[in-house]
């Protein structure tokens, strides 16, 4: 009997833990505390491997800010001069700003931030950059080369100025302590951190005290937080799930454009489509405005040109759309001498044109429009095979050489200036997420030249030419402009997006009355 | 017991050894270049070319024969030292003790809540078998395990936490949190020793000594405390051994779906991004906390019947 009373004991006591484990938290109610969702995980601590997240939540801080248009703003540097030659760069450190371990911040740690990141991978290496050092309050930025997008380099999430406390051995960053209106007070990679309002900022101090940010990897997981009131802001939306949270009572959705754009790159060095004619004929076989509707669920979204409106420097407006004629396709494709097989696919010299496009599901629309491609390039006679992989495998593919088409999203705003990433990517035949086996002495002229330019018309002039000239050329077949979403919760105001992606805009929202 | 003891601790080692080489012998098959995959789980992959991956080669010492690497890792383990991750450059030791504080929380909650739910409502039904409450029990648990924990996880968030507010869709931080990711992973267990517990009941209650129990006089309670619940109680936790594996593979699904920073979307991330030493480190945790999980069962089924200690 006492072994039955022990046993049922047991159970009891199993059940009754059981129910404290589980039972409803008080904690779950609405508590003023600001809850960011987004699908990136916290990968480390580095500036170069998810920097861009705390910059995103305010904690740390660039340089230099830009502004709507890409036009940098001081921040960190408080004013910047360069030498006539282009080659020698000071940026005066703004006096007064406390990093949150409560240090000053001097020109050395500036300078010892910058140089810690140019070891690493990271976009300081698109300048030639010969020393960086600290002289007096300036931080001083010396190049092998002029480099004019230089300041765009300095807003980027990977150039972060962190307090000298931050390093540890070998300069590997142990905590981060930033200068941003936040500061970090819980980091949980890969997934949590919770930050609070720094009371020591320079700036103007923002009204949300509290802030938390998920990383949610799945969008049913972000659209379900949405629709339930789990979080107040909720980044990145699945096209399907757009239309379902605007009739959700909790949330607001807010959708802009930013410069990403999906393209479909192909082989312009060897097989099929190495011939410019091909790579127009691909192009004008696709429907991209009904990709964007159906798909994107984004209509007036599908790609014209390589760039939309939005980004008003490089968008040429001049030049004719890129169109679809399936005919004008199929005439071209037997102009250069591919005809029907049998099966309807085109053969030429017994060959049938078969390609290999890779793609990748971190971005879940990329195999939607993949199939979408293969059945548009199958109805004039292209047999396209979709390999969902790794994004990580068209960069390996372009580097062996074995990459036939390639379909992905490319932010061309990693920098606010386009032109670095354009340079990077489509600079001198191309490299992993631009073209491949391309080459244009015009484009790289015209490229040279502008990154010499001084005149403001010429430098338009020559961005028009090298979008004309990727228009003509094909190397990178663009297919539709990106447009960001959000879901806001009702009780905030002064949400908005960010079109180069740099912040959440946490200091400039506000819980409403 | 001491035997017992012996034989799951040598499972253990044999488990860390297979887990270890298995890990690394698929990991090293799997196609794609390593060194552009951990440069994509560093720099996200607008930040992957081909220098960058060039780089973490060089670091990584990813061109050294697959046998040497592998055997450089079974010497950390001998010192208990599972090797730094090749993304985050963390010890591998402190996030797995992170993921697996999280995902032990979760499975012990699961087990817990399934025991409160299962067996119960698997006795009442044992006991007036082919009665409606029997019937109606047999189609709600078929139901309930048929349907992936994907499914069923989304089902209880769109009752939950959409429609009716109660606790939050995902995340983690507070107890409320732990209560969908929990009752997803609970029903289906609680779905399958229900019908264990019924059908041990039935066999119970029709066995000799609990048809002389009742007719020397036992009230019904009695009988049942006495003779039913010890006998009813060997089947349904020795079944929850064969469950856990239901429970590991479930805890990769749920996690993933309610963000939850847990051992199994740790393995899923590790393996997305070549993470080898994070792999063989989620794995040889999962893989370890299979066997003393089963260590438990054994010892449970020790406690509960008597009949094994004499033998």
């Amino acid at each position: 009997m006492y072994r039955n009373k022990t046993f049922c004991r047991t159970l009891v006591a199993t059940a009754f833990a059981a129910v404290l484990t589980l039972g409803p938290d008080v904690s779950f109610a609405k508590d003023n505390v600001f809850d960011v969702v987004a699908p990136f995980e916290i990968g480390g601590l580095d500036p170069s491997v998810s920097g861009f997240i705390f910059q995103r939540m305010q904690i740390t801080e660039t340089l230099l800010e830009v502004d709507a248009k890409g036009q940098p703003l001081p921040a960190l540097a408080e004013k910047w001069d360069v030498s006539d030659n282009g080659k020698r760069w000071s940026l005066t450190i703004r006096q007064g700003v406390k990093f949150h371990d409560g240090t000053d911040l001097t020109a050395e740690a500036a300078a010892h931030s910058l140089n810690t990141a140019r070891k690493k991978t990271g976009v300081l290496q698109n300048a030639k950059i010969e020393a960086i050092k600290a002289e007096g309050n300036d931080v001083i930025i010396e190049l092998v080369e002029p480099f004019k997008p230089l300041l765009a380099l300095l807003a980027h999430s990977s150039t972060k100025i962190l307090a000298p406390a931050a390093y540890g051995q070998n300069d590997a960053v142990q905590k981060v302590i930033g200068t941003g209106p936040y500061q970090l007070t819980l980091l949980e990679p890969p997934q949590r951190l919770a930050a609070k309002r720094f009371e020591g900022y320079w700036g103007e101090k923002p009204t949300i005290d509290k802030t938390t940010y998920l990383a949610a990897g799945r969008g049913e997981t972000r659209t379900l937080m949405a629709e339930s009131g789990g979080a107040e802001l909720i980044f990145q939306l699945d096209p399907p799930s757009i239309a379902r949270l605007q009739r959700s009572n909790n949330v607001k959705v807010i959708t802009g454009a930013v410069p990403r754009v999906v393209v479909l790159k192909s082989n312009s060095g060897s097989g099929a489509t190495a011939p410019v004619e091909i790579r127009q004929a691909l192009s004008l076989a696709i429907q991209r405005e009904g990709i964007a509707a159906a798909v994107l669920r984004a209509p007036d979204t599908g790609a014209t040109q390589m760039f939309s409106d939005n980004l008003a420097a490089w968008h040429n407006a001049d030049l004719s759309p890129l169109a679809y004629d399936p005919d004008a396709a199929r005439k071209l494709f037997d102009a250069q001498g591919w005809r029907k097989g049998p099966d309807g696919i085109l053969q030429k010299d017994g060959k049938a044109l078969r390609l290999r496009m890779l793609t990748y599901s971190d971005r879940p629309e990329l195999p939607l429009i993949a199939t979408a491609l293969q059945a548009q390039l199958r109805e004039v006679g292209v047999d396209v095979e979709v390999a969902v992989e790794n994004a990580s495998a068209i960069p390996s593919a372009h580097s062996d050489g074995s990459l036939q088409l390639a379909l992905y999203g490319r932010n061309y705003a990693l920098v606010p200036d386009p032109l670095v990433t354009l340079l990077g990517d489509f600079g001198h035949g191309g490299s992993e997420w631009g073209p491949l086996g391309w080459s244009n002495p015009a484009f790289d002229k015209a490229m040279t030249t502008l990154l010499a330019s001084n005149d403001p018309t010429e430098q338009q002039q020559l961005r028009n030419e090298i979008v004309a000239l990727i228009q003509h050329d094909l190397p990178v077949i663009p297919i539709a402009w990106y447009r960001q979403s959000i879901a806001v919760a009702k009780n905030v105001e002064g949400a908005s997006i960010d079109p180069f992606e740099r912040t959440f805009g946490l200091t400039k929202m506000r819980w409403s009355e | 017991m001491t035997r017992l003891l012996a034989f799951r601790f040598l499972q253990a080692v044999m488990v860390a050894l297979l887990v270890g080489a298995l890990t690394f012998l698929l990991m090293s098959l799997l196609p794609g270049d390593a060194a552009y995959r951990i440069a994509a789980g560093r720099y996200g992959y607008d930040m992957v070319s081909t220098a960058a991956a060039e780089a973490v080669r060089a670091e990584l010492g990813l061109d050294q024969p697959v046998i040497w690497r592998f055997l450089a890792w079974i010497g950390d383990l001998a010192t208990l030292d599972l090797g730094h991750s090749l993304v985050s450059g963390k010890p591998v030791m402190e996030a797995v003790a992170h993921e697996l504080g999280s995902s032990i929380r979760l499975a012990i909650g699961a087990v817990a809540l399934s025991f409160v739910m299962g067996p119960p409502l698997g006795v009442m039904a044992g006991l007036r078998p082919g009665s409606v409450f029997d019937r109606c029990l047999l189609l709600l648990t078929t139901v309930t395990r048929a349907v992936p924990h994907f499914v069923l996880g989304v089902v209880l968030v769109i009752v939950f936490a959409v429609s009716l507010g109660l606790v939050p869709s995902a995340g983690h931080g507070t107890l409320a949190h732990t209560v969908l990711p929990t009752l997803t992973l609970a029903l289906g267990l609680a779905a399958v020793s229900s019908r264990v517990a019924r059908d041990a009941t039935i066999d119970v209650a029709a066995s000799a000594y609990y048809g002389f129990g009742r007719l020397k006089g036992l009230s019904s309670f009695s009988l049942f405390t006495r003779h039913g619940l010890r006998n009813i109680g060997v089947p349904v936790v020795t079944y929850l051994g064969v469950q856990l594996v239901y429970l590991i593979e479930g805890v990769v699904v749920v996690e993933t779906l309610f963000a939850w920073p847990g051992i199994g979307h740790g393995l899923v991330h590790a393996i997305v991004q070549r993470d080898v030493p994070m792999v063989q480190g989620t794995a040889l945790a999962m893989g370890l906390m299979f066997v003393v999980l089963n260590t438990l069962v054994d010892l449970a089924n020790h406690w509960i019947d008597p009949r094994g200690r004499k033998v």
